[in-house]
Formats: structure tokens, sequence, C-alpha cells
């Protein structure tokens, strides 16, 4: 037994020694940068394209939540360059010390961006020192015409019991939320405890109605009749209505959540002015529409939506009007304890 | 002969069960519509469109090379394992089961952070340290395939080999080896499937550029599967199809050839 | 033959446990042990009790023990069948019974949903024949199909593996000596058979316990199961403190659970070798 044991330290040792004796240098070479996004969420076309005008190498890595970006982030296991990311999580990024400041306005297509965005990202940017804006949208639900007889223009008609057991909610903590908060008329980003819990109430009396709670697949089902009407991202409203022309978006009185994910250097990046050419890039006129027609979320590239067709330009999923958002708000980064309350409120919900 | 029919609808009946869905993947396959709700006729597009996609393309080599690897050396592992074990006092035994449960029993997103944080400390992160983490869970389905063969295994043959003047290694691979054959292929498959399939240790694992296809189908749920993927799926299972049925029909040549 | 010798063969699994298996073991168990700001608690694995986390618990138990038990079901009768089969048939079933694996996971639950949804192609169907609607989607009982579909594979094959392997002899001679089919089933085939079940239920219900797409997609979100909340904790709420604490808890718990009924059938074997 002895001897056993012996041999298996040994042999643990040995693997131990060449594993570490091959231990790797992971720092990136000059002309190369590790990009991390959203999935879908760039033409891979224009990944090429940048390395052949540019000579810089793209390792292009993709996330489906921002939370799993922050959770491959952390742990340092790569190294990013670059990373797309939504509103909060870039707070969240910047308040840990984890971005580098950018020059914006030494980049020659940053004039194609909207102020009125670098305006938006204030809340989670003070200053604009950080991020880029790259798409933006908001979240309303999408219905179909041919089941629901008047046109929707409030949170209500998932409320009020009417399609009882044909609505389809977002399975996210802070989007259903958001909703029941929207609706009872207070702040999405409200540390109220009192606001919270009633919001979260309204959410379990609405529980029995729900046909189900999901993400990704609410656009599927509403395009396949299996619901009459589903909260979503509004870049999913414009899909939806390309296979389901019964199919309309909008967003309600009461407001909603304006969404922006924005571009951020990480502290990671040794080499800013790649950086800076990547954003750039990403902001000239032929390379944004490019993007845009990739997936048709919002751009905040003004050049884009000046040239788009008309019948696209319409599209309130994909060019909001300025006062359909008027109620409409960013999310900010909550308060632990806030975030616990929700943590607990909604664990509750999902299991009632 | 009644008993044979009832037996013959039964099995009909699982199998119904367990293709229904895959043939509603085959049929989306053909659909001219790039959502998977609508039906709008047939088409072989996505099965041209599927070679120029080199993204796909890349994430299917890498997929069948990790699948194949992890499987061969999990299925060699876990096979030494297991007589090892077998031939353990029943407390050794238990203590091994025990740790042979457990990358079963953690939830995948456990088994996949931890083993990103472990790894990360000796290796960079690519193809390399998905192969190990592969190879982690893929040796406890060896092993729960080949023990019960062992079980039922009649070592006295191994034993009248040996007096017969065989060596240990040669009464092996003769005696002892081609009654564990079934239970070491099941392993080798469950092993390669169970490769194909992960979606979560896989993810937490890869490099930067490391795709392979959940990770891409995973991504793609968000935005809609794309239909190149169902024709690729159909043309794997077509493959697999063939593969057997060769396979099956040589066996049965062999057989022939024994006898 | 010397046992010792033999054992020697399990040397590099060893070390491959220890390497992959119990290192990041302790990673999780560190982390379970600690709250968020690092202070030693005990409250990560306790927190399995709280309510909510009962009732996913009890609910995960449900669907993975129905779901097992139908996977015997279904399977040790179309073993026993597959075992009337002729040799060369009998290698072809298994291969057919693998194959479906071969499409991924997350496709095939997404087919499956298509086959169930309220205007799913089963209701198509039936609407066409004139009968009633389905209406189990979102439902946990949908979640059991899609678990029992997903993970049949794993207990047809040892199954399967462990009834073809009884030699025919022995259930000759039983007849011989006058045991009615009754008897051959209950006294020969299901006792030789035992230990390919119980590797067929480790690899069936322990999957299926942390098991999350399954439920998301066919519950509709509306049903939580354990592996769902460990898995928000890790991807959404970041508290990877509680996450770890609840799937040791749970690990604890499936283990325990196996120890005292489980896989025993080998136990009393001896020394074979």
């Amino acid at each position: 037994m002895k001897n056993k044991i012996m041999a298996t330290a040994l042999i643990l040792c040995i693997i131990c020694c060449t594993f570490t004796g091959c231990s790797s240098q992971r720092s990136n070479g000059d002309n190369v940068l590790t990009v991390f996004n959203y999935s879908e969420y760039l033409d891979p076309q224009m990944l090429s394209k940048f390395t052949k005008e540019t000579g810089i190498e793209i390792k292009y890595e993709e996330a489906t939540t921002p939370e799993e970006m922050y959770t491959k982030y952390t742990s340092g296991a790569i190294s990013y360059d670059l990373l797309c990311t939504s509103d909060y999580m870039v707070n969240r990024l910047i308040d840990e010390g984890q971005c580098q400041s950018v020059d914006f306005s030494s980049m020659e297509n940053f004039g194609n961006i909207d102020p009125k965005f670098m305006a938006e990202s204030e809340s989670f940017d003070p200053g604009n020192k950080y991020s880029l804006p790259y798409f933006w949208g908001t979240v309303g639900i999408l219905y179909n015409t041919k089941k629901v007889s008047a046109p929707v223009d409030s949170w209500n008609v998932l409320f009020d019991g009417q399609y009882s057991g044909q609505i389809i909610m977002q399975d996210s903590m802070r989007d259903s939320f958001m909703v029941a908060l929207k609706y009872l008329g207070y702040s999405l980003n409200t540390t109220d405890k009192n606001q919270i819990e009633e919001a979260a109430e309204l959410l379990k009396a609405q529980k029995k109605d729900v046909e189900s709670y999901l993400v990704d697949e609410a656009r599927d089902e509403v395009v396949a009749e299996n619901a009459v009407m589903a909260v979503v991202y509004s870049g999913e409203a414009y899909l939806g209505n390309q296979y389901n022309p019964d199919l309309q978006y909008a967003i309600p009185k009461e407001g909603s959540n304006l969404w922006i994910d924005s571009w951020v250097v990480t502290k990671n990046c040794k080499n800013m002015e790649n950086a800076q050419k990547f954003l750039d890039f990403l902001c000239r006129e032929d390379v944004a529409e490019a993007n845009f027609e990739y997936i048709y979320y919002s751009t905040p590239n003004k050049t884009v939506v000046d040239n788009m067709d008309e019948e696209i330009k319409s599209n309130v999923a994909v060019v909001p009007t300025e006062e359909s958002i008027d109620h409409c708000e960013v999310y900010q980064t909550l308060d632990n304890e806030t975030l616990e309350l929700y943590n607990t409120l909604w664990k509750e919900l999902k299991s009632e | 002969m009644i008993g044979k029919v009832l037996g013959r609808i039964y099995i009909g009946l699982v199998l119904v069960l367990l293709y229904a869905p895959i043939m509603v993947l085959i049929l989306l396959s053909f659909n001219n519509s790039r959502s998977r709700v609508v039906w709008n006729g047939f088409t072989l597009n996505w099965y041209r469109s599927l070679f120029e996609n080199d993204a796909i393309m890349n994430a299917f080599g890498t997929t069948i090379g990790l699948a194949a690897a992890s499987a061969l050396i999990a299925s060699i592992i876990g096979l030494f394992a297991a007589i090892g074990m077998y031939a353990m006092r029943k407390k050794d035994y238990k203590t091994f089961m025990f740790f042979t449960d457990i990358p079963l029993l953690n939830a995948d997103i456990v088994t996949g952070i931890a083993l990103m944080l472990w790894m990360v400390r000796f290796m960079p992160l690519g193809f390399s340290s998905v192969l190990l983490s592969h190879i982690t869970f893929n040796i406890p389905y060896v092993i729960l395939s080949i023990l019960p063969k062992l079980e039922t295994t009649d070592i006295r043959q191994f034993e009248a080999a040996r007096d017969l003047g065989a060596g240990n290694l040669y009464a092996f691979v003769k005696v002892v080896l081609p009654d564990l054959m079934p239970g070491i292929l099941a392993g080798f498959f469950l092993s390669a499937t169970m490769s194909m399939d992960d979606f979560v240790i896989t993810y937490f694992t890869k490099g930067p550029g490391v795709n392979t296809l959940s990770t891409l189908i995973y991504g793609e749920i968000r935005k809609g599967i794309k239909p190149e993927m169902y024709a690729l799926s159909s043309i794997l299972f077509l493959m697999v199809l063939i593969i057997l049925i060769i396979a099956n029909h040589s066996a049965k040549e062999n057989n022939g050839y024994e006898k | 033959m010397n046992r010792k010798k033999i054992q020697i063969l399990s040397i590099p699994y060893l070390i491959w446990i220890i390497g992959f298996t119990l290192i990041p073991l302790v990673f999780v168990v560190s982390k379970a042990l600690v709250t968020p700001d690092d202070r030693l608690t005990a409250d990560n694995l306790t927190a399995i009790f709280d309510s909510v986390h009962r009732k996913a618990l009890i609910t995960s138990l449900e669907v993975a023990f129905i779901s097992s038990l139908i996977c015997i079901l279904i399977s040790y009768p179309a073993a026993l069948i597959i075992r009337s089969f002729r040799i060369k048939n009998r290698k072809a079933m298994i291969f057919v019974m693998i194959l479906p694996m071969w499409m991924n996971f997350i496709l095939r639950i997404l087919a499956i949903q298509m086959l169930l949804s309220k205007n799913g192609i089963i209701n198509h169907l039936l609407s066409i024949l004139g009968l009633g609607q389905i209406e189990i989607i979102n439902t946990t009982f949908a979640i059991i199909l899609g678990t029992v579909y997903d993970y049949l594979p794993y207990m047809l094959l040892p199954v399967l593996n462990c009834v073809l392997a009884i030699p025919d002899d022995i259930v000759e001679a039983s007849k011989d000596l006058g045991a009615n089919r009754y008897t051959v089933l209950t006294r020969i085939l299901l006792p030789l058979s035992l230990s390919g079940i119980g590797s067929g239920i480790t690899m069936v219900f322990v999957p299926s316990m942390t098991e999350f797409v399954i439920a998301n997609i066919l519950g509709g979100g509306k049903i939580l199961l354990l592996g769902n909340i460990i898995e928000q904790e890790f991807s959404v709420t970041m508290n990877w403190n509680l996450g770890s604490g609840l799937s040791v808890a749970l690990m604890i718990f499936v283990l325990v659970s196996t120890l005292l009924f489980g896989r025993d059938s080998g136990a009393d074997r001896g020394y074979v070798i």
C-alpha cells in the first residue's frame, strides 16, 4: 500500500512539473486584438475586412449574457482587449476600475455617433470617458394584431387578465420587474423596498396568466401563435414582423427600459492605438450599416439612420420615435441590498 | 408468435418516441424560412450554404476531433480503471465509485467554472483545456458501462487460459477483452455523444476562437438557430447511420466466417 | 492471480481523479464555506432547506425519480424483447437506440417543444384527426417527458448490456427445472440485471437533478428546479458562494442516498480475481 502511495505521489509530481513547465505566456502579440461580444452581434465579414485593411488580427469570442461575460472576463482566463456589453455591466466594470478611458474625439468617424446617445450613456458612464455606444433599443410588447382587438399602448394589457394564458414574460429578473415597476408608475431604478415589493406582488398575481417566461425563444413563440403577446427586446420585434406580418411592436406609454450596448477597452489592453482603430472602424458608415443589416437592432449611428429605407425608418422597433422613448429609462447598477431583495423576490415568484 | 409481434410493436413504439424529434429537425433542414416555426416550402439551400459557412465548418471539425479524442482517451483510462476497481476490496471500490460519481453529480456549471479556475493556473485555455475537461466527465460513463460487463464476465475462462500457459496480457486480450468489448464500445459511444452534446463545460474551459457546434448553437438560440445547423445535424445523423449500417454489415460477414 | 497487481491499473485514473476532480472540487467546497466577503459560514450549505430551495429540491427529486422510473419501465421490457432477437439484430438495435443522441441536445429539446406546444405538430395532427388537444407544454409533465426522452438511451444501454450478457444456459436450465416465465423473470433475469439498472439509475437520476435547459425550455420558465437555481446563482445573480453551497449540499444529498440504496449489487461478489 505504501509503495502505491509513493508511486502515485511521484507521478503526480512529474505531471505537475511538466504542466507548470509548459506554462503559458498569455500576452497577445503586437498585432492581435482579443474581442468579446454578444453572440450574433456583428457581421463576421467585417472582422476579416478589418484585418485586411489594418493588418490587425482579431481573436473573436462571444457570450450570450452580460453576466457570462463578466464571469469569463474576471476569471482572467483570457485577456480580452475590447468588450461589448450592456449599460449596467459597463457601469460595474467602470466602478471596478476595469476600463481604460478612450479619447473618442480623436477618432475620425466618431462624429457619426448621434450625441443623443452619448448623453444617455452619461447615466452609466459619467463624462463619456469609457464607453462607445454600439447598438441600442427598447423593451416593449410584441403582439398579434389578429388576436388583440385594440392597439396595445399600455402595460395594462399584461395585467388585466384579458389574455390569460397567452402572455410571455421575460425570463430575466430586471426586465420582468421593470414591467411591473413602470406599470405602477415607479422608476425602474428604484431602491424603495415597498415599491419593489409591490411590484413583486403584482407579478405573483400575474403568474397564473403567464403562458411562459422565456428569453430568447419568446419571439418564435409569438410567431408560431403559441402566445398572443410577449415582452421582447425591440430588435426581436423587427424579425418577428418579418416572419409573421400580423405582429406589431409597441412601447407602452408608461415608459420602459432603454438599453444601450457599448464598447469598452479593458485595462488589459496593451495597444490602445489598435483598439481605437477597431472602434473607429465600427463607427464607419459602411461597417455600421453592414452590422445593422446583419441584426436589425437600433443603431446610434446617424449616417446609417439617414440612409435607411423609409419603410424601415418608420418602424418603431428599429428607429424608436422621440415621444415613444420619452418615459424610458436606462438601467443603473443596483446596490447590493436592493439586488438581494430582487433576487429573493424573483426566486419566490419563479418557484410559486 | 403473438408475443413476438407484440414485442416488435413495443420496440417500434420506443423507436417512434426516440425518433419523432429527429424527424422534426430533419424536416426543418428543408424549410425555406429562417424561422423554425414557419413552414415556407421545400429547399436545399441550407445544404449549399452550409459548406460556405466557415464558422460552422470549423466548429464541426473541432467537435468531431474533440469527441473522438476525448472518448478514446477516456475509454483507455476507464477500461484500466474499471478492471483495477473490480479487483479492489469493497471499501476501496466504494471510494473509487464515490469519486466516479462526482463529475456526474456536480451541476455542469459548477464543474465548468471549477475546472476553468484550476486550469488557468497552469495552462492557456484552448483546445487542450476543453479536451482535458471532456475526458474528465467522460471517464465515469466508460467505467459505468464496463463494470456491469465485468461482473457478468466468467473469470474462470481467464484463469483457465492462464493455466494452459497463456501470459497475463495474452489471456486478457484473447479472453477477457472480447467479453468486455460491448461495454467498452458502449462507453466509447456514450463518451463521444456526451462530448458532442456538452455546452456548459466547454463554454467555460474553451479559449478564444475555439468553438464547438454546441457553443455555436447556444449562441444562436437568442437570434434564432441558423437553418444551416439543422442541415449539418441531418448530414451528421445520416453519416453515423451509414457507418452503423456498414459496421453491421461487415459484422454479419464476420459472423458467417466464424461459423 | 495477484489482486494488487491488477489494482495498479487504476492508478492513471486515480491521478486523473486527483488532478481534475478533487482539486476543482476543493475550489467549489472552499467557495461554499465562505460568504462573498470571505468569512467562514455554513449558511450556503444549509440554504438548501430555505422554503424556496426546498420546494425546488422536492420538485427536482420528483422529476428525477419519476423520469428514472419511466426510463426503467420502458428500457427493461425493451431489453428483454431485444434479447429474443437474433445476435446480429441485437447489435443493430443497440446502435439504433444510441443514434438519436448524435443530434445536438438543445436542438432535440427545441424539437420536442415544437411537437408539444399549443400550436404544435402533435396538436395539428390531433385536430386533423378530429381529436381533442393536448395541453402539456409548460408543465412539470412536459419536463418529465423531455427528461425521459433525453436520458432514455443512458438507461437503455447499461440495461441492455447487462440483459444481453445473461447466458442462455441459465435461463434454459431454470425452465428445464420447471420454472415458469414469471419465475424466470423474477428469480433469474431481474437479479442478474440489477447492476445494469443500477448504472442506468446513476446515469439518469443524478444528471437530471442538475439539469436546467430542459426545465427552461419545456417548463416555460414557470417551474424552478434546483439545477435552475444553481445555474442562476452562477450566471445571473453571480453569488458563486451560494451556488457552490447549494451544489455541494445537493452532492452530499445524492451521494448519501446512493451509498444507502445504490449500487450494492457488486458488494457481495467477493473477490473473484
